[in-house]
């Protein structure tokens, strides 16, 4: 057990939550400390011994830099307290963002992959296309959230569908240019090979270039997935009434609601964290069952 | 005697970004039915290159060649011939059993008729048992001999192999060439085999055909006068030292380690 502790991560892992729960304790009795001096001076307390002072720091209802016990104590009663199908509760918020930055993440990851089989099959595409996938990330997606969130609500489409679309539109990214890149990577002598046995192109893509491209497509879609979750948020902020994590880190800071939006964003954080990991997960089991992982 | 492979003042030319590279310079040659001819020269002298024409996965750029009175091209979509390339290039996520079956489900053979063939020669190449390993659990020999295994499976007359035991060591390399010898004399095939090694050339050919660099060409073909039935001490016989003596003068003749 000690070994382990001492080989593992779990050690330095745990030093480093140490080191960044102490900067933070202080960082917050710093930040808090002129609103709570101003207060203390307000109701005449004098010579506040520092730890109790300290303590004052993480306990205000609006502080400048909330302390973690208190992020903590906000997911708490507004996940697991409040009624799932409440408006003030965080589980059903973050429902609202995982079920679109699920849904952008399934588009995404189709779109980039039927946009990378045509580009490996036809050089026009290739030529074609891809100047035009790059040129797409760089505009701000900041910019075009919104238009697409009230474009599409003045049609009649809200909800999911728009966030969905912001998702799609960041995560096919990664995924065409890794597909492309594990689409080519059947090497000379294996292509070679398939020539031999005159096989179509059909037989190639699904015995050879498919099986090839499945360690890049995970890869990909690690990095995807993680980004559909940054554009269902960004989604969510230019469309207060429809719900989300977006939203509350919204209102939040309309409100100076600092310890709800460090809750939300600790949810946003988790839940992003999940969903590679479970990718992760996904990879590990599919490449197990082909064989090439030990 | 009928003639498998003909080739007629073949020539090949690459043309690179340093100007033409002549690989092929009018190469003549015949390879019969039933024959194990080697190719044996140093590196660039073409017999790769020849290899591949055969195969039609180089364009000659003059002459002609034709396989079974068909051109290259016909040949391959007919799956005349099968190729064992350099290194085993057995397809990672398949086990022994499945690469050997990726040529027969491409030819959309039966399943029944799969495992049939599949066992048959997995059998001929002593890998019987070994059906559900996946290539990185064999060793490099046994990893060679399953994609012979591959190349064998839908039973083409001709095989060609391109080195394909250049990367093993010498115990194992003669395990394998006394194998192939017993594999040739089982299934009548012809082969064409590229090789480096003067002692393997002599071991396993009836006819050995010498070949000299830039331009590849052809400067001396030699029939073998040893029997097929060939023992591995036959190595030390002097009829089998004369054959090799004569490749090496053929390597000397066209001065291909001079410049090297």
């Amino acid at each position: 057990m000690i070994a382990r502790l001492w080989h593992g991560n779990t050690l330095p892992v745990l030093i480093v939550v140490a080191a960044i729960l102490v900067f933070w304790y202080a960082m917050a009795v710093h930040m808090n400390s002129p609103w709570q001096e101003r207060m203390n001076a307000r109701a005449e307390l004098e010579n506040v011994p520092f730890t109790e002072f300290a303590s004052q720091t993480w306990a205000q209802a609006k502080p400048l830099l909330p302390a973690p016990h208190q992020i903590l104590g906000e997911v708490w009663k507004a996940t697991i307290e409040e009624e799932i199908t409440s408006r003030r509760s965080l589980a059903y918020h973050s429902w609202i963002t995982l079920s679109a930055t699920l849904l952008g993440f399934a588009f995404g990851t189709l779109l980039g992959i039927g946009l990378a089989v045509a580009i490996i099959h036809n050089e026009a595409s290739d030529r074609s296309l891809m100047p035009w996938i790059i040129a797409s990330q760089t505009v701000p997606i900041l910019a075009i959230a919104p238009m697409v969130v009230v474009g599409l609500g003045a049609v009649g489409v809200t909800g999911m569908v728009p966030k969905a679309l912001i998702s799609m539109y960041l995560s096919f990214f990664p995924v065409v240019v890794g597909m492309v890149k594990g689409l080519r990577s059947p090497e000379q002598i294996q292509l070679d090979l398939m020539a031999t046995y005159n096989a179509n192109d059909w037989q190639i893509f699904t015995k050879l270039r498919w099986p090839s491209a499945i360690p890049f497509l995970f890869a990909s879609m690690r990095v995807g997935i993680a980004i559909s979750l940054i554009g269902a948020v960004v989604g969510e902020l230019s469309n207060a009434a429809g719900g989300g994590l977006g939203v509350r880190l919204l209102t939040g800071s309309y409100n100076g609601q600092t310890i709800q939006i460090w809750a939300a964003l600790l949810l946003a954080a988790a839940l992003a964290a999940t969903l590679v990991a479970l990718v992760g997960v996904a990879e590990k089991i599919v490449l197990r069952r082909m064989g090439v992982a030990t | 005697m009928t003639t498998v492979v003909s080739a007629k003042e073949l020539s090949l030319t690459f043309e690179t970004n340093d100007g033409p590279v002549q690989a092929l310079s009018e190469v003549s040659l015949d390879i019969n039915k039933g024959e194990f001819v080697s190719f044996i020269g140093p590196s660039g002298c073409g017999k790769t290159t020849f290899l591949r024409v055969i195969a039609d996965l180089e364009q000659p750029t003059g002459g002609a060649i034709s396989i079974n009175g068909k051109t290259p091209a016909e040949a391959r979509q007919n799956r005349d011939y099968g190729y064992v390339f350099q290194a085993a290039a057995l397809l990672p996520w398949r086990t022994v059993e499945r690469n050997v079956a990726l040529p027969l489900e491409i030819m959309g053979l039966s399943t029944a008729e799969q495992q049939h063939r599949i066992s048959r020669t997995l059998e001929m190449v002593n890998l019987t048992g070994f059906e559900q390993k996946y290539p990185w659990q064999l060793s490099g020999g046994m990893q060679q001999r399953a994609s012979i295994a591959r190349a064998l499976a839908f039973d083409a007359d001709l095989l060609l192999m391109d080195e394909p035991f250049g990367a093993l060591d010498e115990i194992v390399r003669d395990h394998l060439n006394a194998q192939l010898l017993e594999l040739w004399a089982k299934t009548e095939k012809t082969i064409a085999f590229v090789t480096h090694s003067i002692p393997e050339a002599v071991y396993l050919s009836t006819k050995i055909v010498v070949m000299s660099p830039r331009p590849g060409r052809v400067t001396d073909i030699i029939d073998s006068p040893l029997p097929r039935e060939r023992p591995l001490d036959i190595r030390e016989t002097p009829e089998f030292l004369e054959v090799a003596h004569r490749v090496r003068e053929g390597l000397r003749a066209g001065h291909s380690y001079a410049d090297e």
